[in-house]
């Protein structure tokens, strides 16, 4: 194994920042009971406040009423949450039709295929190339009977920001409910519920250097969702388990840490790999859209060579990235966004995305360009499709 | 072990493959995989006619890191031997003489030893040593089948009675896999099979089925 020194994964996760830690550890410690009723005992009246200051920060960035945040396990959770929720609730009564896209995270296109099991209909919109969904197709595709639109934020790969204020409108004007995934967007772009008309948003702590294994899904008041996690009546009688308070605080701690300034940051970093990373290596090409892409990702294409073979490389040389290869895949498929915006499998295996955090500076961004040069060198060397390169 | 897959010698092979590039004015040459299978593996080798011996060989590689290192060590254990021992040569072999690759990875790193045998079937071709062409039978797609790598073993998918049916008609080929069609692995399993399978010269179609 080899030692990392320049992480640039921080959409799969995130360092935990210290003052989050910091923010956490009385949860642990001190204040460790179940939260309780006003009328129980003190360390349980004193952990629900806690869980209740920290719905009230997340609720007030989304600008949402408090009791329209409900904390889950992660995003995966949100997204089943939300999906099967509204499935429940309304697959008897409305119908049986939900609208997504094709380059949805797992958590929104397996939670559609595992419903399709079970007699949905599900329409799975095409993309543009640069991964941009077309709100009229949206508008085509709403029937009588569809109950639920999934369109996330911001894609997981590429980067690409959706148009979600007019998808939610259309949404809105049809009397549709509305899901969008913004685990890669809370935070680091406007997202509030108040502009967005989204009924059901999917946030999560572990992409802004929060706790992992804490999550939330805002529901707009009156939404009909179904309770599937059966048990005890907590969050609102919306979600039963024991409540992860020191996630939660955690998660609020590292909402507030996030600030402009170091979205601009991580934006410039992004332009930097990305500019020279398209000027200076030939044969590559973008992936996502250039300018509505979050300020963290960068995806570009090395043509000719594999991705883990880039992957591995870097990792020799300490640094971290990801790749839609079929070869890094638990799956032992190539990347799906790929595909879905029209990219063949030599596009996906070359693919390496480079997601930015609080902890990367524009050196580490201009050594990971200057690794990644030699590296996709070295390997065009030895590859038959490489001639000439 | 380390929990790290890769043997230390599959890292120096991959950090330094040998006998990379082609061979100017080869004996035989074969090109296995395909840039959509995610792995391509380019074999020249150069036959001494007297003694029927690889004088030289050379390759290339499109793939991941066990493809490359597989590449690398299969032109090491070639080298030298009669054309009889080096299409004996099995993937088995190059993987220890590696320090052993991940099972998952075995679909990858076969190319190389297909490549090889490729390569000498390319030169006695050429030569006029081979038999005429054979119909495609069962036996046959049963016979490719076990170059199909099974991800969740490291074994081929007839080895691990993956394979419930398979009947060939007028051209046409049918597999029945022993999975259901959500499996994790289904549409890599589907890919290889019919990338196998394909080639066959009396083949026209090939349909992978998968049981529920």
């Amino acid at each position: 194994m080899f030692e990392t020194s320049v992480y640039l994964d921080n959409a799969s996760s995130t360092r935990l920042d210290e003052r989050v830690m910091e923010a956490m550890k009385p949860y642990f410690f001190e204040v460790y009971a179940v939260a309780t009723s006003e009328f129980g005992y003190s360390m349980g009246i004193e952990a629900k406040e806690a869980l209740t200051g920290a719905r009230e920060k997340l609720a007030g960035m989304l600008r949402a009423g408090p009791e329209e945040v409900v904390f889950t396990s992660g995003s995966t959770e949100s997204s089943n949450m939300a999906i099967k929720g509204v499935a429940l609730a309304l697959g008897k009564k409305k119908g049986r039709h939900i609208i997504t896209t094709k380059i949805e995270d797992f958590p929104v296109l397996h939670s559609a295929r595992a419903l399709e099991r079970d007699g949905f209909e599900v329409t799975y919109l095409e993309v543009d190339g640069d991964g941009i969904v077309d709100p009229d197709r949206l508008g085509e595709a709403i029937r009588k009977e569809t109950i639920l639109v999934s369109i996330q934020h911001a894609n997981q790969e590429i980067g690409t920001v959706q148009d979600v204020e007019a998808i939610g409108q259309i949404c809105m004007d049809r009397h549709v409910l509305f899901h969008t995934d913004a685990t890669h967007t809370f935070r680091r772009l406007p997202i509030d519920a108040d502009r967005v008309p989204a009924d059901l948003i999917t946030i999560s702590a572990h992409t802004i250097h929060g706790p992992r294994g804490v999550g939330g899904l805002y529901i707009r008041e009156k939404t009909p969702i179904a309770k599937w996690m059966d048990g005890g009546y907590q969050e609102f009688d919306r979600r039963a388990g024991l409540e992860n308070i020191p996630g939660a605080v955690g998660f609020a701690a590292a909402a507030e840490l996030v600030t402009f300034d170091e979205n601009e940051r991580l934006r410039s970093m992004r332009d930097r790999i990305l500019d020279r990373a398209l000027t200076e290596i030939s044969a590559t090409t973008l992936n996502g859209h250039r300018e509505k892409r979050t300020p963290q990702n960068a995806n570009v294409t090395f043509h000719l060579v594999e991705g883990e073979s880039i992957t591995l490389h870097l990792d020799m040389r300490g640094f971290a990235v990801s790749t839609g290869s079929a070869c890094f895949s638990r799956s032992l498929e190539a990347s799906h966004v790929i595909a879905g915006i029209g990219g063949d499998h030599e596009r996906a295996h070359g693919s390496v995305r480079f997601t930015l955090g609080r902890y990367n500076t524009m050196e580490e961004a201009n050594a990971v360009v200057d690794a990644i040069s030699e590296v996709v060198k070295s390997l065009r060397k030895i590859s038959p499709l490489g001639k000439g390169k | 072990m380390s929990k790290f897959p890769y043997s230390d010698l599959v890292l120096e092979h991959f950090k330094h493959p040998r006998n990379v590039g082609e061979i100017e004015d080869p004996d035989g040459k074969a090109m296995e995989g395909s840039p959509a299978c995610g792995d391509m593996v380019s074999v020249h080798i150069k036959v001494d006619e007297a003694t029927k011996t690889i004088s030289d060989i050379k390759f290339q590689s499109y793939g991941c890191a066990s493809n490359i290192a597989t590449g690398s060590i299969i032109t090491e254990l070639a080298k030298g031997k009669t054309l009889e021992e080096a299409k004996k040569i099995t993937w088995k072999q190059a993987s220890e003489a590696l320090g052993g690759l991940p099972p998952i990875k075995a679909h990858c790193s076969v190319l190389a030893v297909e490549g090889l045998r490729s390569a000498i079937r390319d030169y006695e071709e050429r030569h006029g040593l081979v038999a005429e062409k054979v119909p495609t039978t069962r036996e046959v797609v049963e016979k490719r089948l076990k170059k199909v790598m099974n991800p969740l073993s490291g074994l081929d998918l007839v080895r691990t009675k993956l394979v419930s049916e398979i009947e060939v008609k007028d051209g046409k080929v049918k597999v029945v896999i022993d999975l259901p069609p959500g499996h994790q692995f289904a549409n890599a399993i589907r890919e290889e099979v019919v990338e196998k399978i394909e080639p066959l010269w009396d083949v026209e179609e090939v349909e992978v089925v998968f049981t529920e």
